[in-house]
């Protein structure tokens, strides 16, 4: 494996990641929590130098960059990414066992929103907004950035193509444009676009003070989820909520058809197979949760506000709560945990097993069931006019497997710390599919703080495989990985 | 610029990997999926999956912005009709066609105009051209042509045995006693850009810059004796084979095909006249020596697998033959076999490769940017031919008061038809053609680049 190559990409992530840490230090400056930014401060001065370092060690690294080293360089730099911003929340004291700072850190990343935290009116402002900003930059990917702002590797320009596979969402990953730094860039110039509109609109409402408009909107770019108020959405008024509910199904759906849209593709966007089931699902369920829930609410607009945003929420993987929801009937819970479960649309910030999955895999099982009947007709499986090919349709379904494998196996692992099943389940899930509550003790009113040191680092795992689509956080347990040849 | 390839062969594979590390935006379009995962991976650029003479195929690709469509499928009519297709569609696109059935080789020009093309390359005239020089250039690897014909960069192995092994640089003058420059050295499969001081060992092969007039003299001081080639053995008759021979049928020079399929034999019979076609298999050797190599002035591999051209080769040089010459097929072998004496190497593909990318640079030429690349020492080096306009910092000024970056080498200056090797006290002057060495390392697309 080409360990210089990768060594020099870890450091620019951690570089980045350290630049990132300068807003946190400013706003701690500003409200003066003094020991917040100092340990943002040390933090971002060691990653710096350890980036430098690294950077240095690795200078003359060799070509020669392969799936393998994309699919590991990937899952590391994101396990480092994790370890390295819990450190100000540790050092700080604001969280201040390792384990669940780690936890929180790695939730912010993975865009996952499930917290430990009981209090989080009690963090400093600084230490939000960084919780927050993890979202942002996970939403998209941080690979994704710094394939957007670094130099073009000269006559090398191929590796970083197994990087944005490796971090993007979905089964069929392109390109937008031929050249891959422009490509990353288009998509984190639409994120940011789109990120600017979500605060401006958030801001409009005169009780919205900015710093939880732009934490608000970072939660909802990166469909993480978490909020900087301990009752979450509810806190906020209405017109917040339904531009919470807007904003989270955009970002929840394919990039790639925002540039059909700007490329004045309209045929393109509308005629997407994934948009329109996206939407679908979305609407349909909307409809039935809010004939399940009327009863409960008072007005009509209330009980279409609460099933719009929670359906919204759970299917782009958010998990904002603007009400709680496990108080809903079982019927509005079930639709909810299959939403979990089918997630956001492939190239989008959310996570889940994608629309885009769910259709290739019914398509295929349609196209099964019809060969048992005519064992000789030959048949195969298109979307959006073309054809899909069989490794795509098989990796599909591998993937169904490990993923079901990593659900189940989590459940049984976390089991050992004696909650209910549901709440197990619905824990694993809502890590596993980067939403963040669950149901019952980890429903939206409380916390995964009840959780052992090791159930926490199970469900850490499952936050890191959900959102970087299992296979660069399995590859990195995986022996054939490390051995010299292969 | 925006360049649509159509064809992910060998040659698009290499056109791919030249444009894209020269920072285009490029769109590569192939049916075959697999061919475009791989593309993928190695080269950053865009991959469309689909016939390319598709009209929603070459629009999917981006055709209407696009600056240039290169079409190397591995058919010419497909490749014709890919560009008539994408010329429909943009009227202010160039295109560039491989063509490479001998047929058609009369009616280039008007196929030119009637499928709207830019360019036609073909691969195998071109590799019998570059062969046939080579033949009348007895002694030299390769040889490549600058500044209209007037200088070339040749190479040569220094031979164990030659005048050449320890002598030092500064004293090359008074050995060769004409004014040639030595712009690279290969040895050990590593480019070295020499000084004076630099000191040449047996096996090296060498890379010299010397005026047109100057090359015969070059062979005669070096002790390489330039006799003139008469008898040419060729084996397999492909199309590389057709058009050489055509061409040193003119020459006068007597030639033998030796091709193993009988039908392809009776076809090269009828066209060409002169030239004696055996019937056989060239693997086997009692048929080589029954047919005289070792009477050979020259032998020239030419079947489609490089495995039969490198041992035809061997076996020819074995048998004293004084002048081999080898198609290669794949591009990456050639570095490594380099070392073995297979007398000079030439590959089809990268000759048209070369061109083709001399046409991309032809078309983004700004003020100063090179106007011919030449690919040297196995694609490790290159040499760059630019015109220095006003633009160019350092006119007039003497080559050793300037500062230019390591690696580079001025190798020749031409000033109004006159060629000069340039020392420290040369200049080059607005109008001068400068052709300039670089190892791979550096990426010279203006002159303005080589300085510090």
């Amino acid at each position: 494996m080409n360990y210089r190559m990768m060594g020099k990409i870890i450091s620019q992530t951690l570089a980045f990641e350290a630049a990132f840490m300068i807003v946190p230090v400013i706003i701690c400056a500003g409200e003066g929590a003094g020991r917040t930014m100092l340990s943002f401060l040390i933090t971002m001065l060691a990653t710096l130098g350890v980036a430098g370092v690294l950077f240095f060690l690795c200078k003359n690294a060799k070509k020669g960059f392969y799936a393998r080293e994309g699919l590991v360089c990937v899952g590391l730099s994101w396990l480092i990414m994790s370890l390295v911003g819990c450190i100000p929340f540790c050092a700080s004291g604001e969280i201040p066992k390792f384990i669940d700072a780690f936890f929180e850190t790695a939730s912010g990343f993975t865009t996952t929103g499930s917290s430990i935290l009981s209090d989080i009116e009690a963090l400093s402002k600084g230490a939000l907004y960084w919780r927050s900003f993890t979202h942002w930059v996970g939403g998209m990917g941080v690979l994704v950035f710094l394939l957007a702002v670094a130099p073009r590797e000269k006559k090398n320009g191929g590796f970083t193509m197994h990087l944005l596979r490796a971090e993007s969402p979905g089964p069929i990953v392109g390109k937008l444009v031929p050249k891959i730094k422009q490509s990353a860039m288009i998509l984190y110039i639409l994120y940011i676009i789109l990120t600017l509109l979500d605060v401006i609109f958030l801001v409009l409402d005169p009780e919205m003070p900015v710093f939880d408009a732009v934490c608000t909107a970072f939660g909802t770019a990166g469909t993480g989820g978490f909020s900087v108020r301990n009752i979450g959405l509810s806190y906020y008024s209405p017109y917040v909520q339904n531009v919470c509910t807007v904003f989270m199904l955009l970002f929840g759906a394919n990039f790639t058809c925002y540039y059909f849209l700007l490329m004045r593709n309209f045929k393109g966007f509308f005629r997407n197979t994934e948009i329109r089931a996206y939407f679908g699902w979305v609407f349909i369920s909307t409809v039935m949760v809010f004939i399940n829930i009327r009863s409960l609410y008072d007005t009509a607009e209330e009980a279409v506000r609460h099933a719009a945003f929670q359906v919204a929420s759970i299917t782009t993987t958010t998990g904002f709560a603007s009400t709680d929801f496990d108080t809903w009937p079982t019927l509005s819970k079930s639709i909810l945990l299959a939403m979990m479960f089918i997630g956001a649309c492939a190239g989008s910030t959310g996570g889940g097993f994608k629309v885009q999955r769910v259709i290739l895999l019914v398509k295929d099982l349609r196209r099964n069931i019809h060969q048992v009947l005519h064992p000789n007709e030959v048949r195969t499986v298109s979307m959006d006019d073309q054809r899909v090919s069989e490794k795509v349709l098989k990796n599909t379904g591998m993937y169904l497997i490990a993923y079901v494998l990593i659900i189940v196996i989590s459940t049984l692992l976390i089991s050992v710390d004696g909650f209910t099943l549901t709440t197990n389940i619905s824990a694993v899930a809502a890590c596993t599919n980067n939403i963040g509550p669950g149901f019952e003790q980890v429903g939206p009113t409380l916390n995964y703080a009840g959780y052992s040191a090791f159930s926490k680092l199970v469900l850490i795992g499952d936050m890191l495989a959900g959102r970087l689509e299992i296979f660069p956080i399995l590859v990195l347990f995986s022996r054939s990985t490390w051995k010299k040849s292969l | 610029m925006k360049i649509l390839i159509a064809g992910g062969g060998k040659v698009g594979d290499t056109l791919t990997r030249q444009l894209s590390a020269e920072g285009h935006d490029l769109t590569l379009i192939d049916c075959n999926a697999s061919v475009l995962e791989a593309a993928m991976d190695k080269y950053d650029v865009m991959a469309i999956q689909g016939n390319c003479a598709v009209k929603d195929v070459l629009i999917e690709a981006g055709v209407d912005d696009a600056d240039l469509l290169i079409a190397v499928t591995a058919t010419d009519e497909l490749n014709l009709l890919c560009c008539m297709t994408a010329h429909g569609i943009n009227k202010n696109l160039h295109t560039i066609a491989r063509i490479r059935n001998p047929e058609y080789r009369k009616q280039f020009y008007e196929m030119r105009d009637t499928f709207a093309l830019s360019m036609t390359v073909n691969p195998e005239g071109q590799a019998a051209e570059e062969i046939a020089r080579l033949i009348q250039y007895p002694g030299f690897l390769k040889l490549d042509t600058f500044a209209k014909g007037r200088v070339e960069i040749v190479e040569l192995r220094v031979l164990s045995d030659s005048k050449l092994v320890g002598a030092k640089l500064s004293n090359m003058y008074s050995i060769v006693k004409s004014k040639i420059l030595v712009c690279a050295v290969l040895r050990d499969g590593e480019v070295i850009m020499p000084d004076g001081n630099f000191e040449l060992r047996a096996d090296d092969r060498v890379f010299v810059t010397a005026s047109k007039s100057n090359l015969s003299d070059l062979l005669e001081n070096l002790g390489i004796i330039s006799r003139k080639v008469k008898r040419v053995l060729i084996c397999g008759g492909g199309k590389v084979s057709f058009y050489l021979a055509g061409r040193l049928e003119k020459a006068g020079v007597s030639v033998k095909i030796i091709e193993k399929d009988p039908a392809r034999c009776e076809e090269l019979a009828q066209q060409l006249e002169n030239t004696t076609i055996v019937l056989g298999d060239i693997s086997n050797r009692t048929l080589l020596e029954s047919e005289g190599i070792s009477n050979y002035d020259a032998v020239v591999s030419l079947t489609g697998m490089d495995e039969v051209n490198i041992i035809t080769s061997l076996y020819a040089h074995i048998s004293g033959v004084r002048h081999v010459i080898t198609k290669m097929g794949r591009v990456d072998n050639s570095s490594f076999l380099g070392s073995l004496p297979i007398g000079s190497v030439v590959c089809p593909k990268e000759l048209c490769c070369n061109n083709i990318v001399r046409y991309v640079r032809a078309m983004g030429n700004q003020t100063g940017a090179a106007i011919a690349v030449h690919f040297i020492a196995d694609g490790m080096a290159e040499a760059v031919e630019f015109v220095a306009d006003e633009s160019v910092k350092n006119c007039g000024v003497p080559l050793k008061d300037l500062k230019l970056k390591p690696n580079i080498l001025v190798s020749c200056i031409t000033r109004g038809g006159k060629t000069e090797i340039p020392d420290g006290n040369s200049s080059f002057n607005v109008g001068d053609t400068v052709v300039v060495v670089t190892n791979s390392n550096n990426s010279v697309y203006k002159l303005d680049d080589i300085f510090e």
